[in-house]
């Protein structure tokens, strides 16, 4: 179970990656496989940064396939799954939110070899019940919140959940739809963490909505934000009104939603649709896409990022002498640019996240299940602190 | 004395023969000697002095007959005769003579002594005509010097009347407007009176004059400021009043604030509907022609007027000369004004040569001013006006053919997009070949318009600005390139506005633009841009845009071009297949009798893509493949490929052996870039349609859940695209690539994964 690479083969197709949101110490990622076939897990992928080695514990997730996972942002063990269900010739997805058993890190980890050792099942804590408003496109946690609150998308409808009873028991506090013409479907969607946590953007189509939670009502919509299907969203998360998407039109856009009619920045790398995007948490300028050309780039946006565009230098520290001034020189400011593109995936990429613990390491999944962990380059990460 | 008294004689050679003679005897004629020394030689000539008798008679023995001696010797005799009586007449004559002469003599001795007394008595008289004379002038003396007193007090008396008479006569010159007389009159008492205005009389004339002439010079002003005079009546008072010591200066200006007023007056009442060449004409010739009578007559007046008395010391000319520039210039900044809004108002492009004719006749008559007035800024603001018309005129010339460029587009467009009769509508390559000729013609009939800017016969064609900048900057820079590099511009943008808007463009039409943009690249471009070198002789002081890169951008510009209908044309085939996958129950379905119709449909599709293309691009090269690919590469698709890769991942039991075939495949097989640049060739063009589509198709598969029914639907319909779609593309394990993954992703998303026969996949498709 000790893997001297960066990767590791999940041997099961999968698309739903997720880091483990409560988890600061430990660098840990939570991946949901999928497959109608057999009874599908939660990989837990554990890296260890020390010795370059990645650990896996798995979990069973017999409902069904995982379509998405998340991790609830104040209890680690605590986690919620979309996944698909079929009864009666009839595939629904649904979403529960899930424990995990205490006694999976007491060295249960799953050895390639060794299948014999059962594995675990999941806890489960409650249904997300959406019987009444179709297949769930995703879940998410309350950004910095207390692990109690909820928003499932499931259509077209916003479902805003309140967890009781330490999360037993899930009751739907308020619920906006989206209206119009022909079948409207949310694709994908992020909650906010600014403004004290009462914003949602959502994607359907090619338009990105924005909701206010306290009314439930819509706040903007960013009509043909790309001219293909969006697929993913995700919010800067140090400047407040700037958005990321990306779609199937090979593009990754940047919105300020205040003035939604341009985008405020449009990057075409991906050679086929990209299918994830991640603002870096700490460092804004750095910016993670996943698309199913196989690649993932790793961007950065310095013009638009929140940290000080160029160097900022006293003046008083340059005036005294001329070497200062050569060495300024060298630092020229950063431009925008693509630090890396990553081949080692040979299928699609559908989804990519940075650690929470090490904000310099990011993991991406691709279809055949194959989980590769990255640094950002060391120079760029010197540059960027120094 | 002696031939003059020869009696005429009736033979003349005797006569002469008898003269010699004389003059022989009396030895003083030069002519004499003559014979007498041709003479000499001969005894026998009985003339000559060397006379021989004897020789003579023995030669006449010797020589002649008896007859002939006989007649000889009466000859003789009778010119001895003959000579005898001559000689007693020429004594007998001279005689006579002698004594006339000797009567003369002694008569005049008488008359002398006569006239002596007569001369003592003349001379008594004038030593007494001499006393008298003395004594009267003596006399006069006095009185003489009385009477140059009195001529001079006479004369000092009528110029005292003249003085006495000035007033009335001035009045009456102001009554009959005979101002010059008065103003003269005026002028040759004026100093008198002013030496002696001490006294009272004089004084009195002086002041009386003074109140005349300002009368005289306040109906000149009159006169001058009313204006209705002609220009001829205008400087005859201007005259007249500088004469009067009118300030010179105050002068000036009123001439020329009333010139102002009458040359501006008809002119600056801009009147629409002339046009422009019937402007500049009754610009030329009311508003230009009249200042350079203004001009002219002022100068006539104020600057080139010989310089008298005080006069001279106030340096009229320099004041004037100033005065008049900045009048001048006023007034040609009001009319260049006035041009400049009109020409700005010429909008139409239609005609350029009647722009040009009337800027060459403004800047022509312009140059009548410069000639006039020399250091005058008037004609070089003149040429400024021409040379920004100029660049003005290039500017509209560019968005004319921008507009151009676009209307041509929209009637392509058009055509493209007008129902298909199959005769009615020209093809792909027919409004290739007539767009791009279209906007060929128009460059080329643009380049003739402003080649109008040059021609010979314009005054300002030899204008350093019309002999470098214009041909380089403007026309070659500003004209031809910037439209060049529009036509690129305008392509990329339809690449981008596109891509959002989802294909606003027609596809054909992205097409047939690449192709344009190759062409252009190819020869276009620098055949343009060699016929305005040759046009205009275009000689590169300034850096110009080269060639290459002109053919760098259009190629860019077409390549992207390409690419864009490439991503579009695969849209749209994507959009199809998208919509037929997710919309469909796959779990639930039937067992499949028939290909689906969307396949069908993107058969067809991608066969007329494949013709579009093929109108206006090469085949291109296809890696090689044996012949009769279909069936051959069918069977191995089928049989060992599919089979050996899919039915082991169907059981359970064995789930390693799919991903590590699968992977040993991707091992060997090169990444596919989806998106990726295409060649300029058909065959390029086709496989990246073909391979966004089946791209498209594979990941809306991987986002479904399949019924058993539903995994053989898709068996069927890929084997039916292997079926067709390999002969399009350069690579047809691309293709049968994309389809294993389709249908390898199809069985792993199918709950019951149980293939169809290959025999009966097979029938179905060949059923069609």
């Amino acid at each position: 179970n000790v893997n001297k690479k960066n990767n590791i083969d999940l041997k099961k197709k999968a698309r739903a990656l997720t880091a483990q949101t409560a988890e600061t110490d430990a660098i840990r990622f939570l991946v949901g496989t999928q497959s109608l076939k057999f009874d599908n897990q939660i990989h837990i992928i554990d890296f260890d940064d020390e010795n370059n080695m990645i650990n896996k514990s798995v979990l069973l997730h017999d409902a069904g396939e995982i379509w998405h996972i998340s991790g609830s942002p104040a209890d680690k063990a605590v986690l919620t799954t979309c996944y698909s269900k079929t009864s009666e010739s009839r595939v629904l997805t649904c979403a529960a939110v899930w424990r995990m058993p205490p006694e999976w890190e007491s060295g249960n980890h799953e050895s390639p070899d060794d299948s014999s050792n059962n594995p675990q099942t999941l806890e489960l804590l409650c249904h997300l019940d959406n019987t009444a408003h179709g297949s769930v496109a995703c879940v998410l946690w309350e950004p910095m919140g207390d692990g109690k609150r909820l928003i499932s998308l499931a259509e077209n409808h916003v479902l805003l959940w309140d967890l009781q009873e330490s999360s037993t028991k899930a009751k739907i506090s308020s619920t906006a739809t989206l209206e119009g013409k022909g079948q409207l479907k949310f694709t994908t969607g992020k909650w906010s963490p600014h403004h004290n946590s009462t914003q949602l953007a959502t994607a359907n189509d090619t338009a990105i909505r924005g909701w206010d939670l306290r009314s439930m009502s819509q706040i903007y919509c960013i009509e043909n934000a790309h001219g293909q299907l969006v697929r993913d969203l995700d919010f800067n998360p140090n400047k407040q009104y700037y958005l990321a998407s990306c779609g199937d039109d090979c593009k990754v856009k940047f919105w300020d939603v205040r003035h939604i009619n341009e985008p405020v920045k449009c990057l075409e790398e991906h050679s086929h649709w990209v299918w994830s995007v991640r603002y870096n948490h700490s460092h804004d300028q750095l910016l993670l896409t996943g698309s199913s050309d196989s690649r993932v780039i790793l961007s950065n946006m310095v013009s638009i990022s929140s940290e000080p565009f160029g160097h900022l230098v006293d003046d008083d520290d340059l005036s005294d002498n001329e070497e200062s001034q050569q060495e300024d020189k060298g630092k020229e400011p950063l431009q925008d640019s693509i630090i890396a593109t990553y081949e080692e995936h040979e299928d699609s990429v559908y989804a990519v996240e940075w650690s929470v613990a090490d904000p310099w390491l990011f993991a991406s999944l691709s279809y055949d299940g194959r989980l590769v962990i990255n640094r950002v380059p060391r120079a760029l990460k010197y540059r960027i602190l120094l | 004395m002696s031939s003059a008294t020869t009696p005429p004689d009736s033979d003349p050679s005797q006569r002469r023969r008898v003269h010699s003679m004389l003059k022989h005897y009396y030895g003083l004629n030069e002519e004499g000697k003559v014979t007498e020394q041709a003479e000499s030689l001969d005894p026998c000539d009985i003339n000559g002095p060397h006379f021989d008798p004897e020789v003579y008679l023995n030669k006449l023995r010797m020589e002649c007959s008896l007859g002939e001696l006989m007649d000889h010797e009466s000859c003789m005799v009778k010119q001895i005769r003959s000579l005898d009586s001559d000689m007693q007449t020429l004594v007998y004559e001279n005689y006579n003579k002698f004594i006339s002469a000797t009567d003369t003599i002694r008569k005049m001795k008488n008359d002398f002594k006569k006239m002596e007394d007569e001369m003592d008595c003349l001379s008594a008289n004038m030593a007494a005509i001499t006393e008298f004379s003395a004594h009267i002038s003596g006399t006069l003396q006095d009185q003489h010097a009385q009477i140059t007193k009195l001529s001079g007090v006479h004369t000092l008396l009528r110029k005292l009347q003249f003085l006495f008479e000035l007033p009335a006569r001035l009045n009456k010159c102001l009554e009959l407007q005979a101002y010059a007389q008065a103003v003269s009159a005026h002028r040759r008492a004026r100093c008198v009176l002013q030496q002696y205005s001490h006294m009272p009389s004089f004084r009195g004339i002086q002041d009386d004059c003074h109140v005349i002439m300002e009368q005289l010079a306040q109906q000149l002003r009159q006169k001058f400021r009313d204006g209705g005079s002609s220009a001829k009546d205008l400087s005859e008072c201007v005259e007249l009043l500088l004469q009067l010591d009118e300030p010179a200066e105050e002068l000036c200006d009123k001439f020329l604030s009333h010139a102002h007023s009458s040359t501006t007056n008809p002119f600056l009442s801009p009147t629409a509907g002339t046009d422009i060449l019937e402007f500049i004409d009754r610009g030329c010739n009311e508003f230009v022609s009249s200042l350079c009578l203004v001009i002219a007559s002022y100068q006539e007046l104020f600057i080139n007027r010989p310089q008298e008395g005080e006069l001279a010391s106030k340096n009229i000319p320099e004041m004037a000369n100033g005065k008049l520039h900045v009048f001048v210039d006023t007034l040609a900044a009001r009319y260049f004004s006035l041009v400049e809004r009109r020409i700005q108002e010429e909008k139409g492009v239609s005609d350029n040569s009647l722009l040009v004719r009337a800027l060459d006749r403004f800047h022509r008559r312009l140059q009548a001013i410069s000639k006039l007035l020399p250091g005058s800024a008037v004609p070089s603001q003149g040429t400024e006006i021409v040379v920004r018309a100029a660049r003005e005129r290039i500017k509209q010339y560019l968005s004319a053919l921008q507009t151009f460029y676009h209307d041509s587009l929209t009637d392509v467009r058009q055509a493209l997009a007008a129902p298909r009769h199959k005769d009615a509508t020209p093809s792909l390559p027919e409004l290739l070949t007539s767009l791009s000729n279209f906007i060929l013609n128009q460059l080329k009939s643009v380049l003739a318009s402003v080649h109008l800017f040059t021609a010979k016969d314009i005054t300002f064609s030899n204008k350093p600005y019309f002999k470098g900048e214009f041909c380089s900057q403007g026309v070659r820079e500003g004209l031809v390139v910037s439209f060049i590099k529009f036509i690129c511009q305008s392509s990329r943008q339809y690449c981008e506005s596109a891509g959002d808007r989802g294909g606003s463009t027609p596809p054909a039409l992205l097409l047939l633009l690449s192709r344009l943009c190759l062409d252009y690249e190819t020869s276009t471009i620098s055949y343009i841009l060699t016929l305005t070198d040759e046009q205009f002789l275009v000689q590169h002081h300034t850096p110009v845009t080269p060639v290459t890169a002109l053919c760098a951008e259009a190629r860019e510009a077409a390549q992207k071009l390409l690419n864009h209908y490439v991503k579009v044309q695969g849209l749209i085939i994507s959009q199809m297949l998208r919509k037929s996958v997710e919309t469909r129950d796959w779990v639930n379905t039937i067992e499949p009798r028939n290909v689906r119709a969307v396949m069908k449909r993107v058969v067809e599709d991608t066969t007329s893509i494949d013709v579009q293309v093929g109108l206006l691009y090469e085949e291109g090269v296809r890696k090689a493949h044996s012949s009769d690919s279909s069936k051959r590469t069918f069977s191995v698709y089928s049989s060992s490929r599919q089979q050996i890769r899919y039915a082991p991942s169907y059981t359970p039991s064995a789930p390693m052996d799919t991903n590590l075939l699968s992977n040993i495949h991707k091992l060997f097989s090169e990444r596919i870039d989806i998106f990726s640049p295409v060649e300029f060739n058909k065959v390029s063009v086709l496989t990246g349609i073909i391979k966004i589509s089946l791209k498209t198709f594979l990941e809306c598969v991987r986002l479904r859940t399949f019924g058993r029914y539903g995994l053989q639907q898709i068996q069927v319909d890929c084997h039916y695209l292997q079926m067709y779609l390999w002969r399009f593309v350069s690579d047809e394990n691309l293709v049968h690539f994309l389809l294993d993954e389709i249908v390898g992703s199809a069985a792993h998303r199918c709950l019951d994964p149980s293939p169809m026969e290959q025999s009966v996949i097979e029938v179905i498709c060949e059923r069609g």
